[in-house]
């Protein structure tokens, strides 16, 4: 495929720019990681073994996929927003 | 009929509500009618997300589907939420800072070409028509079963009403009719499910009482005792599923990935002022639909429960009063097989297909049928569709918590027509038209266009809902498989490479539309006697298909792209400009 680009964007700012998506990718990677293993594998690929434990009156693996997975996906909006926002300022490319 | 009138009250009510915001918001120029103005507040707009999002499938048949399949929903569960990570992660922000009014914008910009654009609008056009046929089925349900007029009626008046906000105030009324309904529907679905919760486990939080002790003195979780009666009957394990691993997993995948890829969604995140906004608007969006999303498998168990106890083993001749009245609307139907008077509630069919009435009753005053018997002792057939509507008469609640439901199915259906019809009107008006074949056109009659544009896709949507084809109802899930093998890849890649180019995307989508929609036509249209798992590819139903038709869209894109043209410096400067939240403007006609 073709190389990947330097950055494009006008001079002294590319730089800059080009730190701040390297960071927002590290956090994407986390993020993402975490949104798999809550979703396909706790709630599909490794629920028969969390299921021999329960959380109140659920099994643990069908709580994930009912209840839990859905919880954690909210948290991961709010915390990436969050970041994104600090990692903003830090930069100093806010909106 | 005292419930009657309530329901005519509480629909009424709604309708006039929709209809006074509507003439309060009208649209005065396409900034107003595609985007809103670009100035809606996250939170605003992540109300109007969730009721854009939440349709007539997850307010009237996601609950039934879970109360009659147990872990096997949890595909949409999921499916219907990740989808939202995905958004705010991977597309919203970056489409938000990009700042132009439509989806096949993106296309034909990051994709500099006028092919790309059009190819983006005909996946559009033919994900949001597969979707909205089934939004018009809700309206024509609900309609008939609690107003009490003929479906056909029911859809007219349905359309009426998306006419009058949709058209007159664009994406502006129906971001401020959509808050409006999302109140509506939430507080539907939550107040009679804190009544069921309660009756059920004393414990008023479906959440939690979902995970709680049955309050029969029996010392057994509800999903325990639901298991344990189920298998009695013959079932398999509520906490079990039926499909498999690999299955559940691809299905959900691609309730997830299509999500993100819906373009009536990712247009609502051009609405919010800022790129940051986008992002926390997904997140609102989030929580409001995880309210009833979390809520759902609360009532589908309940329900599920509340039916078997209602229904098994009881005298047709004393059956409760909701039995007879969904019997009347064809939705329920009891074979007495053994001639008992008695209705047996087992596993199996009760009788091959869907009921054909004869128009005769039987000696207990059923209303017969002439399907052929099939094996097995079940004599009850039950449309999943009705367990949400039925579910405050299964437990007999008050009848303004019956109204209300009515009230709030309407406003979840209604609430996706319009969001779909905006994105279709859209499509034609700016994509074709302004962008494509008439350059010279003005905004006033860019407007136009518009409002007749979703005119005529009322229309066609009205057409749909009077006389659905017989596949409507499978098919509303397909639209998610056709949006993640087509339009997901060529927008992540359009954001997080600067390689991509414009031959690889069109090639990408052609391939993933075409291999998904050819699988689908397969099995579902074509030749439904061979849908059997072991003819499927890798096992994966035409539901998970999606995922495979994503895979092969990035395949084929990444090989051609190798080998055609480098992408132009101005789209390279584009995609580093996106990237960066600084700078974000509103949406403007260039």
């Amino acid at each position: 495929m073709p190389p990947a680009a330097a950055p494009v964007g006008d001079s002294a700012n590319a730089v800059v720019e080009g730190q701040y998506w390297k960071a927002n990718l590290r956090l994407l990677g986390i993020l993402m990681t975490i949104w798999f293993v809550v979703s396909f594998g706790a709630g599909v690929l490794f629920r028969d073994w969390l299921d021999l434990f329960r959380i109140g009156g659920y099994p643990l693996g069908f709580w994930f996929a009912q209840q839990g997975s859905i919880y954690v996906f909210v948290a991961l909006i709010f915390y990436y927003s969050h970041a994104m926002r600090r990692l903003e300022r830090k930069y100093d490319l806010e909106d | 009929m005292e419930t009657q009138t309530l329901i005519y009250l509480f629909v009424g009510a709604s309708f006039a509500l929709y209809i006074g915001i509507a003439l309060w918001a009208r649209a005065g120029s396409t900034t107003d009618f595609y985007v809103a103005g670009g100035g809606v507040s996250p939170v605003m707009n992540g109300m109007a997300t969730a009721a854009d999002w939440m349709s007539a499938a997850s307010f009237l048949s996601m609950a039934g589907i879970i109360a009659f399949s147990g872990y096997d929903g949890s595909v949409y569960l999921m499916g219907w939420t990740g989808g939202y990570v995905l958004l705010a992660l991977l597309l919203a922000p970056y489409l938000r800072k990009f700042g132009e009014f439509t989806v096949p914008d993106f296309f034909g910009a990051r994709y500099y070409s006028k092919t790309a654009r059009v190819v983006a609008v005909i996946c559009l056009i033919f994900i949001s028509f597969t979707y909205i046929a089934g939004q018009m089925r809700g309206v024509g349900i609900v309609f008939s079963r609690f107003l009490e007029v003929d479906i056909n009626l029911g859809v007219v008046i349905g359309m009426g009403i998306v006419f009058v906000y949709a058209v007159l105030g664009g994406m502006k009324g129906i971001t401020y009719t959509q808050v409006a309904q999302y109140c509506v529907l939430i507080f539907a679905y939550l107040v009679p499910a804190f009544f069921i919760s309660f009756m059920i486990t004393g414990n008023p939080v479906p959440q939690l009482g979902l995970g709680s002790e049955v309050n029969d003195g029996s010392g057994l979780f509800v999903l325990q005792k639901l298991d344990l009666v189920l298998q009695d009957l013959g079932f398999a394990a509520y906490t079990d599923g039926s499909k498999s691993t690999i299955d559940v997993f691809c299905i959900t995948a691609a309730l997830m990935i299509g999500t993100a890829g819906l373009p009536h969604v990712i247009v609502r995140f051009f609405t919010v002022p800022k790129a940051s906004d986008a992002r926390k608007s997904a997140g609102w969006a989030l929580i409001f639909i995880a309210l009833l999303y979390t809520t759902a498998p609360a009532v589908g168990a309940f329900a599920r429960l509340n039916f078997v106890e209602t229904v098994n083993e009881q005298d047709y001749a004393t059956a409760p009063g909701w039995f007879h009245n969904w019997e009347t609307q064809n939705l329920i139907a009891w074979n007495d097989k053994n001639q008992d008077g008695v209705m047996q509630y087992r596993s199996g069919d009760a009788f091959a297909g869907a009921p054909v009435f004869t128009g005769e009753t039987g000696p207990s005053g059923q209303r017969l049928v002439s399907n052929a018997d099939a094996v097995g002792e079940n004599e009850v057939y039950v449309d999943r569709d009705i367990m949400v509507l039925a579910n405050p008469e299964i437990a007999a609640l008050p009848g303004w918590v019956i109204a209300l439901v009515a009230a709030g199915g309407l406003a979840a259906a209604l609430s996706t027509a319009a969001g779909l019809l905006l994105v279709i009107s859209s499509s034609v008006s700016h994509d074709l038209l302004k962008r494509t074949f008439r350059p010279d056109i003005s905004e006033k009659g860019e407007l136009l266009a518009a409002r007749i544009a979703a005119s005529a896709a009322i229309m066609v949507a009205g057409y749909l809902g009077i006389y659905p084809p017989g596949w409507v109802a499978q098919v509303v899930a397909f639209a998610f498989g056709l949006a993640a093998a087509s339009l997901f890849p060529p927008i992540f890649m359009g954001i997080f490479t600067k390689w991509m180019n414009r031959e690889g995307a069109i090639a990408g989508m052609v391939s993933g539309l075409g291999f998904t929609f050819l699988y689908i036509a397969w099995f579902k249209l074509w030749f439904p006697e061979l849908d059997r798992p072991q003819n499927w590819l890798f096992g994966i139903s035409a539901e998970g298909i999606g995922v495979v038709g994503m895979v092969l869209n990035f395949a084929v894109a990444i090989a051609v792209a190798k080998f055609t043209g480098p992408v132009p410096l101005h789209v390279r400067q584009l995609v580093a400009r996106i990237r960066i939240p600084k700078g974000a403007e509103t949406p403007h006609m260039h």
